[in-house]
């Protein structure tokens, strides 16, 4: 469970996040929607340890472990998982040397065996055919000369294979057409289980729609304003988020 | 002469004044001439100094104040070679012809020494260096002793041959001036692949004399792995014929300072000239990449990308001149230099320079200088890969780009161990 607790932050020291609370129990798919500028994207580079942002306050754990004290590769190890907004590109680096790279540093910072190129390639065509992947995306730089789609269907395409216990998934939903998002939401519901938990940040409920989520936040101005059931997305998308405002 | 000779000159003049009666073409007056010539013009000038402009960023000081004045004697006996299995290989040990460690059977062409003969390079030799104009090759003018001489007939196709040089460590330091030939006539083709390493403190001052005749293409790999006590000193004068292609691509990955100096002509229509290299340095080194690129007819295309990565405290210089002549209509010329500084400690001197006396050319060039890219790396580690494994693979992806354009699967290959060699070394220091 990822549990989040007066959580503030800044960037260049502005304070974007003002104090943060939640949690998402294990096996729970939370959503946090919230305009633009909310903080929502903060959140998720806060949780997963990007450099510039500056805890001020608050905590994070994850199963119990303090993850903002943690190395980006070692939240990686103890299970967490963001699925980026805009993906990077890197020319020269292979997709499938990625993909491998990434996969043995996890296992081996689980105690686990790595995998050869053949065993890798077999485990990586099944994942990229659930997602109707063209195999051709392996042999390519990471993401180089990849559509919107290509991109997110990459990120979800890098969780099958790493297999997190929690995953962050920033506006997954953002560039993709009716197709492409029906893709990415089957990858994200076939993960769902009693071992898989998530937090979907996004902007629209259209992506709620086929990833339902157990609970619904919202977040502005750096708060979490309410919290609600999935028909809680479908109350902001019919009235706005200015209605929550003047609420809160 | 010697008593007045700009600083460093003078060890060099005087070696040569003891051992101009004994260099190889002694008693040759068109030789004699050729290298008395050149000693003028080395004592007139001596070193190079940081107020030539080509040298405003490289100092060839500590070269100047060693002594590399002793004559060399034959290392004679078994050598390891670096590369022990390439089927046709012309190997030099400092700077001389060892047909005993060469492997020349079936290959469809004559392979010479310069030493021994002389005679069959009249025509050719001194044809492009500039000895008044680039002290280092009127230095090797004067003081050559051998190199490869490679006169491939029309239409031949030459298939692959390595270059082989080694120079090893006597023990005090010493110096070797290899001239190399190569010259393809009308419509034939080589790929030829250098490998250079030595020890000890030595100054390896090569200078290449390479004629590529009407529609012949020549492909120059060069992999500069000298280890890090060793001056790497390289200047190539290249011509290219109509219709024909010099495809130069230089890892330039050891010596404690390397000069990487190309001089190419584009002398006839549709010809094509591609200078790509990869140059890489650590703490205490130097390396400097200086091409001069002369579009002296119609219709030619020149490519140039070279990639250049620095740790420690070390230094990396890249000067690139394009000059388009008025004849030279449509010309297509591409520049690109990239720099990775690792550390805060490196330093990249860049200067991109375009002559252009044409009007109707398609000229562009681009530099960038970077450290890693933030983004990328976060990218990496937020997947589980540990800093320093995410740190590699992106500067080995930096350098596998330099090598994407070279189409010779053999020679890219070679070229990609050789980056990859120095890049773990690096790993294994820091």
């Amino acid at each position: 469970m990822l549990r989040i607790e007066g959580l503030t932050a800044e960037i260049d020291g502005k304070e974007i996040l003002k104090g943060i609370d939640l949690e998402v129990p294990t096996g729970e798919v939370h959503a946090i929607m919230g305009p633009n500028g909310s903080g929502k994207s903060t959140l998720s580079y806060v949780l997963s340890g990007r450099e510039g942002y500056e805890v001020t306050g608050g905590s994070a754990t994850l199963n119990g472990v303090d993850v903002l004290a943690m190395e980006p590769e070692e939240r990686a190890a103890a299970g967490l998982f963001l699925a980026f907004q805009y993906p990077v590109e890197l020319p020269g680096v292979g997709n499938a040397t990625f993909l491998r790279t990434a996969l043995n540093a996890l296992r081996r910072a689980k105690g686990e065996s790595e995998l050869d190129a053949m065993q890798f390639l077999k485990l990586a065509r099944e994942r990229m055919k659930a997602l109707s992947m063209p195999e051709d995306m392996l042999k390519r730089g990471v993401n180089v000369g990849f559509s919107g789609g290509e991109k997110k269907r990459n990120e979800i395409l890098q969780m099958a294979l790493l297999q997190p216990s929690m995953a962050i998934l920033d506006e997954t939903d953002s560039g993709l057409d009716i197709d492409a998002l029906k893709i990415v939401a089957d990858g994200v519901n076939a993960m769902r289980g009693p071992g898989f938990s998530a937090l979907v940040i996004t902007h629209y409920q259209r992506l709620l729609d086929y990833i339902v989520p157990d609970r619904v936040h919202v977040l502005i101005h750096g708060r979490i304003v309410k919290s609600g059931g999935p028909e809680l997305a479908r109350e902001l998308e019919a009235q706005g988020y200015a209605s929550v405002q003047a609420a809160a | 002469m010697t008593a007045n000779a700009p600083a460093g000159a003078a060890g060099f003049l005087a070696r040569y004044e003891g051992l101009k009666d004994h260099l190889p073409g002694a008693r040759k007056p068109w030789l004699n001439a050729l290298r008395a010539d050149a000693a003028a013009h080395f004592a007139a000038r001596g070193f190079p100094t940081r107020r030539i402009e080509q040298w405003k960023y490289t100092d060839l000081g500590a070269i100047a104040q060693a002594h590399f004045a002793e004559p060399l004697t034959m290392v004679e006996g078994a050598i390891a070679l670096p590369v022990p299995n390439a089927p046709h290989r012309a190997v030099f040990v400092d700077g001389r012809f060892r047909a005993d460690l060469s492997a020349l059977d079936g290959v469809p062409y004559r392979v010479l020494s310069l030493a021994r003969d002389l005679a069959e390079a009249e025509p050719h030799l001194g044809a492009l260096a500039r000895p008044a104009s680039e002290p280092l090759a009127a230095l090797n003018t004067m003081l050559f002793e051998d190199g490869l001489f490679l006169d491939i007939p029309e239409g031949v196709e030459g298939g692959l041959l390595e270059l082989v040089s080694i120079a090893v460590d006597p023990g005090r330091p010493f110096a070797f001036h290899p001239r190399h030939l190569i010259r393809l006539g009308a419509g034939a083709s080589l790929t030829l692949i250098e490998t250079a390493t030595g020890r000890g403190q030595c100054l390896h001052n090569p200078v290449f004399e390479i004629a590529v005749a009407e529609g012949a293409t020549l492909t120059h790999g060069r992999m500069l792995q000298e280890e890090a006590t060793v001056f790497h000193l390289s200047t190539i004068y290249a011509t290219i014929a109509a219709g024909g292609t010099y495809d130069n691509f230089t890892v330039a990955a050891g010596a404690r300072l390397t000069r990487n100096e190309i001089h190419a002509a584009l002398t006839g229509p549709k010809a094509a000239c591609h200078m790509n290299g990869a140059q890489m340095a650590a703490d205490g080194q130097h390396v400097d990449t200086t091409t001069a690129l002369d579009h002296a007819a119609p219709d030619c295309a020149s490519r140039q990308t070279y990639k250049t990565v620095l740790t420690g405290r070390s230094r990396g210089v890249f000067q690139g001149k394009i000059h388009v002549h008025q004849i030279a209509q449509r010309t297509d010329g591409y520049q690109m230099n990239q720099a990775l500084l690792l550390s805060d400690e490196a330093e990249i001197d860049s200067k991109p320079q375009l002559e252009i006396y044409a009007d109707d050319v398609k000229c562009s060039h681009g530099a960038t200088v970077g450290a890693l890219d933030a983004d990328s790396l976060f990218y990496l580690r937020a997947r589980g890969i540990p800093e320093a494994e995410a740190k590699a693979m992106l500067v080995e992806a930096f350098l596998h780009e330099a090598v994407e354009t070279v189409t010779d699967e053999t020679l890219r290959g070679a070229l990609t161990r050789a980056l990859d060699t120095w890049w773990s070394r690096q790993g294994a220091a820091a």
